[in-house]
């Protein structure tokens, strides 16, 4: 006799699905996943492909950069801000150096000054075009527009490598100056790539920003009202993205930024949408921004002589230093007690910070808009985790 | 911008037994801080963000710093008799400061582009009572970096929503920012049931004290 199948006793294993109705999925999405922009994991719960509710979970990259800091000279950290977000090293010194130029109360030659703010603009250029290229990575766009992001990001390295001797890792900055100078050779070499870059820039708004497929992703997907970005303490495009003009090279006026006639671009809606848009308009200010510092750069000194960078023991008290970097506010915080290594050695990470609202951005989306979110808030974990 | 004086007087007629003390900052950087007693330290934030003058709406970083038990060294002059005379002598008065925990946040306005204005809220002692209320309540900037204070400092939030282990593993039981840490010469370690288990077995060893050595070394271990 053979068994057909309505002859069975028991009853036929019920499929998955059903097996899960009405309860959420629970999915770990990362660590190692390539659009988690590093070892990021995030806990999330799924309702069919909705998101209810996510956790992010950090640490993997967890080193303890402040008590290592805590534990060397005033000099020994500044390599190692390169490591924090090293895609930006060059704004990681800065804003380091800032900090310690306000505890000891060091001046800044006018040269220096204006090398600073290039090679700020020009690290801006290249976060800003390779997080382009990332997210419409992620986005399923595999290869060419990462690939074109890349080709351009590539020139700007050069340009870093050729005046600090590396890529990304440049340790350029020193309290009171820069360590070297940029000659006439290199200015006109990076003269030359700031005026081919509308050129790329514009072919590449063309790819991204005007792409059905892009639009259809974006608009309208992680929206965050102004409110909530205040009082999230998000810095950066994506704050400027919901509306909000804050952007520290204004407030503050740093460097010499307000010698630089720029515009702060601003977001309606707060989507991902208008943060791609704010990262492109905002590198079309860099280029005018560059243009400027370029046509002023002073001789003169780059180092204020005065300074002892080596034994260096500023006086005891405390310092918030913060400048506006590509991620957003970029700070540290120094206490220090008179010795030469400083007592709380404190960075605010903007990436860190940036993350307490995604999931808030990204309830009610779906598994495919966390990637897009998560890629329009640019993070790099070596900054998230430190 | 609002002077730390200013603030310091608004603060206290509006919340009514705040303590603020206004703590001098020697480096050139200019940075004062105002020290608000921990009872009310809620309270008096939420005033400053609410405050139509100060607005002080965006709480930019929020950190922890461990302060050591110290000794102060001041010279007190000090009327004694020496050879039948009596003479003034500068003496050194050894005091000792209790050590502490502190948050400090750096509250800026975006409203009203100023700032900063910097709040610390310190601890009882390092050991026992180390509770401070959470800020997280008035600023969702405060949740991630507090969790990061507990983490590292050992500082407890009240009031905070989620008060996990946010950088080291859930596992982990010491606060490595702590100036007084010590690491561990193994990371890597766990107690496995193992250990326990040899543990329980050493109780049941007797010393035999005749024989070839082999047990005393056991039950030594």
């Amino acid at each position: 006799m053979t068994a057909t199948l309505h002859e069975l006793h028991e009853a036929p294993p019920r499929a998955m699905t059903s097996r899960l109705e009405g309860e959420l999925l629970e999915v770990s999405l990362g660590p190692q996943h390539p659009s988690t922009h590093g070892v990021f994991r995030m806990n999330v719960a799924l309702d069919g492909e909705i998101v209810r509710k996510l956790k992010p979970v950090f640490g993997y990259l967890h080193r303890n950069h402040e008590q290592i800091a805590e534990s060397t000279s005033y000099l020994g950290s500044m390599p190692y801000t390169d490591r924090l977000d090293y895609f930006c090293s060059m704004t990681n010194n800065w804003a380091y150096a800032l900090s310690v130029e306000k505890l000891a109360g060091i001046e800044v030659p006018e040269r220096a000054e204006y090398l600073r703010v290039i090679l700020a603009e020009l690290t801006r250029l290249q976060n800003h075009v390779s997080l382009l290229g990332f997210l419409l990575s992620d986005m399923g766009a595999w290869g060419t527009p990462l690939m074109y992001a890349f080709r351009e990001r590539e020139k700007i390295l050069g340009l870093l490598e050729s005046l600090s001797g590396s890529r990304m890792m440049c340790d350029y900055m020193r309290f009171g100056g820069c360590r070297v100078d940029a000659g006439d050779d290199w200015i006109s070499h990076a003269k030359k790539v700031v005026a081919d870059f509308p050129r790329f820039l514009g072919e590449f708004e063309k790819l991204i920003l005007e792409n059905e497929i892009v639009i259809n992703r974006t608009q309208e997907v992680g929206k965050l009202s102004a409110e909530l970005a205040i009082n999230a303490g998000l810095t950066g495009p994506i704050l400027r993205a919901s509306g909000v003009n804050y952007d520290l090279r204004k407030i503050d006026g740093y460097g010499f930024y307000p010698r630089f006639k720029f515009r702060v671009p601003l977001g309606d809606h707060g989507d991902c949408y208008d943060r791609l848009m704010m990262r492109a308009l905002e590198m079309r200010e860099s280029l005018n921004i560059l243009k400027q510092a370029f046509d002023q750069l002073p001789g003169g000194p780059i180092m204020n002589p005065k300074v002892k960078i080596r034994a260096f023991k500023p006086p005891a008290g405390e310092a918030y230093g913060r400048i506006e970097g590509p991620k957003g506010e970029l700070g540290f915080y120094l206490i220090s007690d008179g010795a030469a290594t400083p007592y709380r050695y404190r960075v605010r990470p903007p990436s860190f910070i940036n993350l307490t609202v995604l999931e808030d951005m990204c309830l009610g989306h779906t598994v495919a808009d966390v990637m897009v979110i998560l890629g329009s808030i640019d993070i790099v974990m070596g900054e998230v985790d430190r | 911008m609002v002077s730390p004086e200013q603030i310091k007087a608004r603060a206290e007629t509006a919340v009514p037994g705040a303590k603020i003390e206004i703590i001098a900052n020697g480096s050139p950087a200019n940075q004062p801080s105002l020290l608000i007693d921990r009872e009310h330290a809620r309270t008096v934030v939420q005033f400053l963000r609410d405050d139509p003058a100060l607005q002080l709406d965006f709480c930019s970083n929020v950190t922890g710093v461990d302060w050591l038990d110290r000794t102060a060294t001041t010279k007190v002059k000090v009327k004694t008799l020496v050879d039948g005379e009596e003479k003034e002598i500068e003496q050194a008065q050894v005091e000792t400061l209790p050590g502490y925990l502190e948050a400090v946040y750096h509250l800026y306005s975006m409203a009203l582009k100023h700032g900063p204005v910097i709040v610390r809220i310190r601890t009882a002692d390092r050991a026992n009572a180390v509770h401070l209320p959470s800020l997280t309540p008035l600023y969702r900037s405060a949740e991630f970096q507090e969790r990061e204070i507990y983490d590292l400092y050992g500082i407890r939030f009240d009031g905070h929503p989620d008060l996990r282990r946010i950088l080291m593993w859930d596992e982990f039981v010491d606060h490595p920012m702590r100036k007084d840490y010590v690491p561990p010469d193994d990371f890597e370690y766990e107690p496995t049931p193992h250990d326990e288990v040899l543990a329980r077995a050493k109780e049941h060893y007797t010393v035999r004290p005749s024989s070839d050595g082999a047990e005393t070394l056991t039950a030594q271990a």
